[in-house]
């Protein structure tokens, strides 16, 4: 990284109108896949035990509540 | 630009991911085998009827189709008191697709919440405001939720509870990320040249709710009786180190791609496309 602080384009805000989509779209999906990953236990995935039985060792070592 | 970065958000998340699950298989996965023999030995020693298992999960919610299981499941149904669908070889390699998948999500969710950040706070190049935005997620949602709810192994905690403890710690991650957000609007709104005082506010915007919810949230502590207080010590530190290695690895990957490929096209806006460094204005409406 460079320490000097010419103006690169790198610091120019994305405006928010351009962002909104990607937050709107992608983010449900991103917590989805984190749910099913840490948390699920059949609710939402109706598959009984199996991604808790999957995911229980990472969920274990991530430091969510498993059991 | 959102696109470029979600990507790199996605692929950094998912290979720091793994390095993290490397870590937990090393260090982690011989407190888990511990815990799971203390599980399983208190169980025997309870005496449970280990012989009724194994039919219970057939008849359930199928009324009207075939059973999907092609026959093999509970055909050699012995009464070895294998409820876990998984065996444990499997639940090893399942660790590295739980950070895998984890690194992919929180990847993703960080690299948004980056492309919104990017310009408006914190340091100019995309490389220290990388590490530092993982610094502070590591914070939030490792550092503030572990110090009131720490993580447990196998045998420690109530099934009976999962759902109260699992709201807990979803409240206690929030609370982490509001008090993130906090400080940093406090930051900026402090409009003092003394960075002491900027420091100072920002921290204690911080540190005041997060500390009123380490005070005011439940306490949870269904450790048994028994329970080797060093192996509790060893898996937590191991559950810590797993966490500390993903976004320490998160951080220097996401940051490194990004200062490359600032690098590469140093005269890109966020409004041109990637492939086109012109300096000059025209064609750019809106």
């Amino acid at each position: 990284m460079s320490g000097t602080s010419t103006p690169s384009a790198a610091t120019t805000a994305i405006p928010f109108p351009r962002l909104r989509p990607w937050l709107v779209l992608a983010v449900p999906v991103l917590l989805l896949v984190a749910y099913l990953v840490l948390m699920d236990n059949g609710t939402v995935s109706q598959t009984g035990a199996l991604l808790h039985e999957l995911m229980h060792d990472g969920r274990h070592l991530l430091g969510v509540p498993c059991h | 630009m959102v696109r470029t970065l979600l990507v790199r958000g996605l692929l950094t998340g998912l290979l720091a991911g793994l390095i993290a699950g490397g870590f937990a298989f090393v260090v982690g996965e011989p407190h888990v085998d511990s815990a799971i023999a203390l599980e399983e030995a208190a169980a025997a020693k309870a005496g449970t009827g280990a012989g009724t298992g194994t039919g219970e999960s057939a008849g359930h919610d199928q009324a009207a189709g075939h059973d999907h299981t092609a026959g093999s499941g509970e055909a050699g149904g012995h009464s070895h008191g294998d409820e876990a669908t998984v065996s444990r070889p499997v639940q090893k390699a399942g660790l590295f697709l739980a950070t895998g998948l984890y690194g992919l999500a929180v990847g993703g969710v960080f690299a948004l919440v980056f492309a919104g950040l990017r310009g408006r706070v914190g340091p100019r190049s995309d490389g220290r405001l990388a590490v530092a935005a993982a610094g502070a997620a590591f914070t939030a949602v490792v550092l503030v939720p572990f110090l009131k709810y720490p993580a447990n192994p196998p045998a420690v905690g109530d099934p009976e509870t999962i759902n109260g403890r699992t709201l807990l710690y979803v409240v206690i991650v929030l609370v982490g990320l509001a008090a993130t957000a906090i400080a940093v609007a406090t930051a900026r709104r402090v409009t003092s040249p003394d960075p002491w005082v900027r420091g100072v506010a920002a921290t204690g915007a911080f540190l005041v709710p997060v500390i009123a919810a380490w005070v005011l949230l439940p306490a949870v502590n269904e450790v048994p009786d028994g329970f080797p207080a060093a192996l509790l010590w060893e898996f937590r530190i191991a559950s810590l180190g797993t966490q500390l290695v993903f976004w320490a690895a998160f951080g220097v990957l996401f940051g490194w791609a990004g200062d490359r490929a600032a690098a590469r096209h140093p005269l890109t806006t966020p409004g041109s496309p990637a492939s086109a460094p012109l300096p000059s204005s025209s064609g750019s409406s809106s």
